[in-house]
């Protein structure tokens, strides 16, 4: 297991512990943190699972793909450290990573 | 492995270049006009390639997903070339996963209006309008970006007391124990006020917007719909009406409407008149038929489910739930379409440049490899906002949350207002493979 902490825009914290491999987007679904809704399934397809990712853990959580990219672009939260959650598999590396929410998904 | 794939068209009969109008007659099978258990066992049993799923009979008659199923199960890539002359063929893609695979592959499947655009029937070719919908990356981008604002985030929770007061204003003044007509004096009240809210468009005058909705999405041979020069005619009308308008608010301070963002953003004060009027089109037409048809279908639903309706009623928390399984089981726009722009290997299916690819996400939204029992409308559904009626990728629907929150908002008053809706008969469905709707479904409110 590893511990992710999701964090909503209004700095409420949710510890959850997420199977090692699963994407972050499920780890914050399947534990009902709310602000996370994953409409896609986990294909980079929706961006409703948007979030930020603090700059230390930037080189352990891997790169945009050229979908995740277009998709993180056309939200009116972008910014530069934005990732979508469905894309990054808990890993050690990952124990305790802070997962920072937008206000909203869109 | 190239070997291996099977072309199933009929390349030699494809009509060369574009189809020519007025269409020729559209081939159909000797059952119209028969009742929906004749159809449905025809199109059970009917050779796949005999069937032209376009034909708005499938539509009005809401029996085209016996033939889904059998798509799904039999042939999830399929050509059609019955009707070719009218639509150059397509293909038919009806699975969840390979709609997904086209729906977010922008880079080989194009929704590029000069292709043909973004409907089984290509835009026609002498009244281009482009829209963002139907362009390409990176204008797409460019201007998916000066329209998002409005329907997202803060603006959209500015518009929640507006909206509730509407909605509540519009169910205290239905008659009670009386037949009338909801999708008149509710989907369509409640949706054209909305648009003229985003608009800044006189309230007074909100009937024309669904006129010009209707008008744009209207199929010109059906009988009683504006000719191919008639709609050109209105359409064009629409573009002088709201070009008075830009002229107000392009030198005025910004007012926050969608004409007011379009006239002050740089990436879209400059359009061309036909490019201003398609994004109005597009605009109109997606906040318009999509939550009216929504509206409708969701009191469809409860009435032919009552065991539904009833937990619903027993537990109001379930609202936000079942507004995403209305859209899911309404599917408001039944496809997308694309063009490939190389060739490109679906399901096995060997796809040439240049071909259509239709994504039926009425389809993908039975699909029961990915979703459980979803031939049936469950308002509790786990995970119910995993359907495909929005779309996905970079072409998904930008107005989804303010659809989603005008549902929502609809049923909390509902419920507190009504204890039951009768539906009285069945509703008048729209008959187009394209916008899933109703006409009319004549309801009462207990007395
Ligand atoms: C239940 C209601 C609605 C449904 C089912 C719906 C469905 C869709 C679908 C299927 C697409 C295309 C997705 C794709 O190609 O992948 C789309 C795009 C779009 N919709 Fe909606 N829509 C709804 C409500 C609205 C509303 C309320 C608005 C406007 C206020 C709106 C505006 C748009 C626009 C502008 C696009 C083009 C987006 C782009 O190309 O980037 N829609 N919608
Ligand atoms: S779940 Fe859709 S983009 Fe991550």
């Amino acid at each position: 297991m590893v511990k992710i902490i999701y964090v909503e825009h209004n700095g409420a914290r949710h510890e959850v512990n997420v199977p090692e491999g699963e994407n972050l987007m499920e780890g914050a679904v399947q534990n009902n943190v709310p602000g996370i809704d994953g409409d896609c399934g986990g294909n980079a397809a929706c961006a409703t699972c948007h979030c930020y990712i603090p700059e230390q853990w930037a080189g352990l959580t891997g790169e945009r793909s050229e979908l995740e990219d277009s998709m993180i672009e056309l939200a009116d939260t972008a910014k530069p450290n934005s990732r979508l959650a469905c894309q990054i598999k808990a890993s050690a590396a990952l124990d305790g990573l802070e997962v920072l929410m937008p206000a909203t998904q869109h | 492995m190239a070997t291996q794939l099977k072309d199933t068209r009929q390349t030699q009969t494809l009509p060369q270049g574009s189809v020519t109008w007025p269409l020729p007659p559209r081939e159909r099978p000797d059952v119209v006009g028969a009742d929906k258990a004749t159809l449905e066992a025809y199109l059970a049993t009917a050779p796949l390639e005999e069937v032209d799923i376009a034909d708005p009979l499938w539509w009005e008659t809401d029996t085209n997903h016996v033939y889904f199923r059998r798509l799904r199960e039999e042939a999830p890539v399929f050509f059609t070339s019955v009707n070719s002359n009218r639509h150059r063929g397509f293909w038919n893609v009806v699975r969840w996963n390979d709609v997904m695979a086209v729906d977010t592959n922008h880079q080989v499947f194009s929704s590029e209006a000069m292709l043909g655009g973004i409907t089984l029937f290509d835009m026609d070719p002498d009244f281009i309008m482009p829209m963002f919908i139907a362009m390409d990356q990176p204008k797409h981008d460019v201007q998916r970006k000066a329209v998002n604002p409005i329907v997202s985030g803060q603006n959209l929770a500015n518009y929640e007391e507006l909206i509730r007061s509407r909605t509540c204003e519009v169910l205290d003044s239905l008659p009670r124990g009386e037949a009338f007509d909801w999708v008149d004096k509710v989907s369509i009240e409640l949706t054209s006020r909305m648009l003229a809210t985003l608009f800044g468009w006189p309230q007074e005058r909100r009937r024309m917007l669904t006129y010009w909705s209707d008008v744009s999405t209207s199929d010109p041979e059906l009988p009683g719909s504006p000719g191919k020069e008639e709609r050109q005619g209105i359409l064009l009308g629409m573009l002088q009406e709201f070009t008075m308008l830009w002229n107000e608010r392009v030198n005025a301070e910004p007012t926050g409407d969608l004409v007011s963002m379009l006239a002050h953003n740089p990436a879209t004060r400059n359009m061309p008149p036909m490019e201003f009027m398609g994004n109005l089109v597009l605009l109109i037409v997606g906040g318009n038929d999509t939550t009216r048809n929504s509206i409708t279908g969701g009191l469809y639903f409860l009435n032919k489910n009552p065991e539904e309706y009833a937990k619903l009623k027993a537990n109001h928390g379930l609202v936000e739930n079942m507004v995403s399984e209305i859209i899911r089981y309404q599917t408001p726009l039944a496809h997308m379409r694309r063009t490939a722009l190389q060739d490109t290997v679906l399901g096995g299916q060997l796809i040439h440049k240049g071909d259509k690819v239709v994504m039926w996400y009425t389809s993908a939204n039975r699909d029961d490899t990915v979703l459980d029992n979803p031939d049936a409308f469950i308002i509790d559904r786990p995970r119910a906002r995993q359907h495909m009626s929005f779309g996905f990728g970079i072409h998904r629907c930008v107005g989804n949350r303010l659809a989603e929150l005008q549902l929502k908002i609809l049923w909390e008053e509902i419920l507190k207002r009504f204890d039951t809706i009768e539906v009285l008969e069945e509703p008048e469905r729209v008959p187009s493979a394209f916008v899933r709707g109703y006409k009319s479904m004549m309801v009462r409110i207990p007395a």
